[in-house]
């Protein structure tokens, strides 16, 4: 069920993905999606394909694992691909079908375009603790503090988010099984009675996030928690000569994309 | 009258995924109308799993779970019914309260019955009684203590008026006052209406002292099963388990590592004290000839 | 002489209650004592725990703690770094989603040098007995590893005192035998200050003092064999005695005569075998 959601999800592992400066693996991340929508072509497209594959290889994340986060978003992926099939005009399949080839051909390259948006995201979140992540994030926006963006405050926010992603999934499990052991029903019903259904979840799930949220304040102030003036790093983030050597290649892989983007291929 | 049947239940989490996992197999058992039983086990050891299955909302991977002679999962129709017939409590149930009063929280498994606006209302105002929080009816549940929600909750499940109610934890959290209460309404559900009660527990020292049957969960298997006192007599079947022995049982255990070998069952409080009296008198007794 | 905490006639209030949740309520805690404190939900106690770090301030007396005034905002993080807190929901106290992550996060928040606090960090996880989670994800731990995390977490504060806020209300009976005798060993070898608020009797044995909170005062303060010689005036205050007290009363009653004392399994068990033996 929502067990299987694994956003926000971390792998430990040690291999040369996982020792990236967080910090790099945001930057190549941001380069695979900016070429990523910069495909135009097969080649293009498989371009990314390419970069995808070397990740997973180098990252040992096995292909199942990292498909696996694809189910909640099959609803969506599925709807694009309908409506590119039917409705783009074109050259039908056989005379008198609303499918064309040009409708295959683009449904065939949105689903890849999402799917590998959302692996390749996944390939970083998979092989970068939360905290690692948000300290690159607030390391890479730290420009931005000069203009008062709120950048530790948000960040931490985010690491929060995540680590309590499993914990609130967890009980929100727990209400519904609760609830239809009292007969609640969510499967039948018109989209109101659907809608009116999900109160008896939604509620206790608020009032329950409401709870951790003061408890956790509380910890966290206990904790000599004053906001990030004045806070120190165990980890420190240093570039190292793969992270360079990373980045070099990103640029080449950015160049390759745009090269291919301006012959259309 | 339905008696509960259980026949080589079986239950994997995420089949066919890395994350596959056997929770419970080989459960075989019969529960009758009226008992009173205890579950025991480890955390992880199955015993959720278990009761889960008992009204259909987890379905076995094999096996089969009868009611009255039925198997529950037949169709849909079966499966939402047995939830009317067992009613299941939740750890920590006071987390799902959700209505704006403590009336419309009771009444949420009532009107999910399809009952008539007269019907639900007898049954609010008749588990609300067996828990005690008549008088609390037009107040919201959220801002009641600890205590008092976790009775509404239970209300919430008995005004199902379940033959067979499942309870996992009930006094987990709570102070000893709100324990013995707590207890103290359960006994009264199933005096009034000859239920079934089935309590997840870890507090083995109520587990001794209220039921007559305890079924012991380790690692996905029912590995004992009988009244208290043959469970009880076998302490160190459950300390190897991980699990506690009931406190007059432990010093009765230590008693008999000081050579002290006390007669009978010892796991209430009384026998322990009785027992204790006893080997006293029969040693006093003995001196007296002298 | 001065206690590590002192509280001074101290009175609170919620703003939302109509009544104090603590009255004229005044204490002193040695250095280095374990105390628990005892007392049915809605006593107080929690209230009382949240003081000795400023969680909470008290509405008309005060508190002092290592001789700091709870009061005293600019002294509040020199404040807050002596209290190790520990809290009932593993759950909700837990930051990170890596282990050590999380234990690092106190020392990060006092702007400790790096080298500092990966050393408090492998020192306070070894201290729980969990280094080798280090870089496990706290979620999928069971409930005494969760609240064993936490542990860890104040303690690499390096405080003075920890108090723990029913720290096992929600663990099972293996987790709640980690939970203590972490704690326990916490005070023999670190000679910490250790306040443990519980309503689980069996939990006060090896404590050296033992208060009982009910309505917000302070109903009874002893030692644990005291305290748990007044039959009546727990029931009073709607607790129970543990099992081995409740053993000695009745053996008494029914005329035995046992030699004094010891609460423990242990302490008990020689005291019955005395007379039978």
């Amino acid at each position: 069920m929502l067990k299987d959601i694994t956003l926000g999800q971390f792998f430990p592992g040690d291999t040369i993905v996982h020792r990236l400066d967080p910090r790099t693996k945001i930057l190549l991340v941001l380069l695979y999606i900016v070429a990523l929508f910069l495909a135009v072509g097969w080649l293009g497209y498989g371009l990314s394909v390419l970069a995808l594959v070397g990740g997973m290889a180098l990252s040992k994340i096995t292909p199942r694992n990292l498909f696996k986060g694809l189910k909640p978003l099959i609803f969506i992926i599925s709807l694009t691909a309908a409506i590119n099939l039917f409705y783009t005009g074109g050259t039908p399949i056989l005379p008198g079908w609303i499918v064309t080839w040009e409708g295959i051909d683009r449904a065939l390259k949105m689903v890849l375009r999402i799917v590998l948006l959302v692996t390749g995201t996944f390939l970083l979140t998979y092989t970068t603790s939360p905290m690692a992540l948000t300290d690159g994030l607030e390391l890479l926006m730290k420009p931005l503090k000069k203009v008062r963006f709120p950048v530790h405050e948000m960040t931490i926010m985010m690491s929060m988010a995540l680590r309590f992603i499993p914990t609130l999934i967890e009980e929100t499990d727990r209400i519904i099984s609760a609830q239809r052991a009292r007969g609640a029903d969510f499967e039948t019903g018109g989209l109101i009675r659907r809608a009116k259904a999900l109160l008896p979840i939604l509620v206790p799930l608020i009032v329950s996030a409401f709870n951790r949220a003061y408890d956790l304040a509380t910890a966290m102030e206990s904790r000599c928690y004053h906001g990030g003036e004045g806070r120190t790093r165990m980890k420190q983030l240093k570039l190292k000569r793969v992270d360079f050597a990373a980045l070099a290649l990103g640029a080449a892989y950015m160049t390759a994309a745009v090269l291919l983007r301006n012959y259309g291929i | 009258m339905a008696e509960i049947q259980v026949e080589d239940l079986r239950h994997v989490y995420s089949p066919g995924t890395p994350f596959e996992r056997t929770a419970i197999e080989a459960v075989n058992l019969a529960l009758p109308q009226g008992q009173f039983v205890g579950v025991i086990g480890h955390t992880g050891s199955g015993k959720s799993t278990f009761i889960q299955h008992l009204n259909a909302l987890l379905l076995p991977s094999g096996g089969r779970v009868l009611s009255a002679g039925e198997d529950i999962n037949r169709d849909k129709k079966s499966r939402r019914d047995i939830k009317w017939k067992v009613g299941l409590v939740f750890q920590y149930p006071e987390y799902q309260l959700f209505a704006e009063t403590v009336y419309e929280d009771i009444a949420f498994g009532p009107r999910n019955m399809g009952l008539s606006v007269e019907q639900v209302d007898e049954r609010v105002r008749e588990a609300a009684g067996f828990v005690g929080v008549s008088e609390l009816f037009e107040r919201s549940p959220l801002e009641l203590s600890g205590g008092q929600k976790r009775r509404i909750a239970v209300a919430g499940v008995i005004a199902m008026r379940p033959e067979v109610l499942v309870l996992d934890e009930p006094t987990a959290g709570l102070d000893p006052e709100g324990c013995a209460q707590i207890m103290a309404n359960i006994r009264a559900y199933r005096e009034k209406t000859g239920a079934t009660v089935i309590i997840v527990s870890h507090d083995m020292d109520g587990a001794a002292a209220l039921t007559e049957r305890l079924l012991v969960f380790d690692k996905g298997r029912l590995v004992m099963d009988g009244p208290p006192e043959e469970i009880f007599s076998q302490p160190g079947r459950l300390t190897a388990m991980g699990l506690d022995v009931p406190r007059p049982t432990a010093i009765a255990l230590a008693l008999e590592a000081r050579g002290v070998q006390l007669q009978g069952p010892v796991y209430t409080h009384e026998q322990l004290t009785n027992a204790i009296l006893r080997a006293y008198r029969d040693k006093e007794g003995g001196r007296t000839p002298c | 002489m001065d206690g590590i905490i002192q509280f001074e006639k101290v009175h609170f209030k919620y703003p939302e209650d109509q009544r104090e949740s603590l009255r004229d309520v005044s204490l002193t805690i040695r250095e280095g004592s374990f105390t628990a404190v005892l007392g049915r939900n809605g006593s107080g106690k929690s209230t009382l725990a949240k003081h000795m770090n400023a969680i909470l301030l008290p509405t008309e007396g005060r508190v002092l703690v290592a001789g700091i005034d709870t009061a005293d905002a600019p002294r509040l993080l020199e404040l807050r770094r002596q209290v190790g807190m520990v809290f009932q929901n593993p759950d909700n106290q837990i930051v990170a989603n890596v282990v050590e992550d999380d234990v690092a996060f106190a020392p990060e928040n006092l702007g400790l040098p790096p080298e500092e606090i990966r050393r408090r960090v492998d020192a306070a996880l070894e201290q729980v007995g969990m280094l080798e989670y280090r870089l496990h994800a706290p979620h999928l731990l069971s409930g005494g590893q969760k609240q064993r995390v936490a542990i860890a977490g104040v303690i690499a504060m390096e405080p003075r005192i920890i108090v723990l806020d029913e720290p096992t209300a929600m663990l099972d009976p293996q987790g709640r035998r980690e939970v203590l005798s972490t704690v326990l060993r916490l005070r023999r070898e670190k000679g910490m200050t250790v306040v443990l608020v519980t309503h689980h009797m069996d939990e006060c044995i090896p404590a050296d003092r033992l208060l009982v909170l009910s309505e917000g005062r302070i109903a009874a303060d002893g030692t644990p064999e005291e305290i748990f010689s007044q039959d009546a005036l727990l029931r009073d205050l709607g607790l129970d005695l543990p099992e081995t007290a409740r053993l000695l009363r009745d053996l008494r009653q029914a005329g035995l005569e046992l030699p004094g004392g010891a609460l423990d399994l242990e302490g008990c068990a020689q005291a019955v075998a005395a007379v039978l033996n």
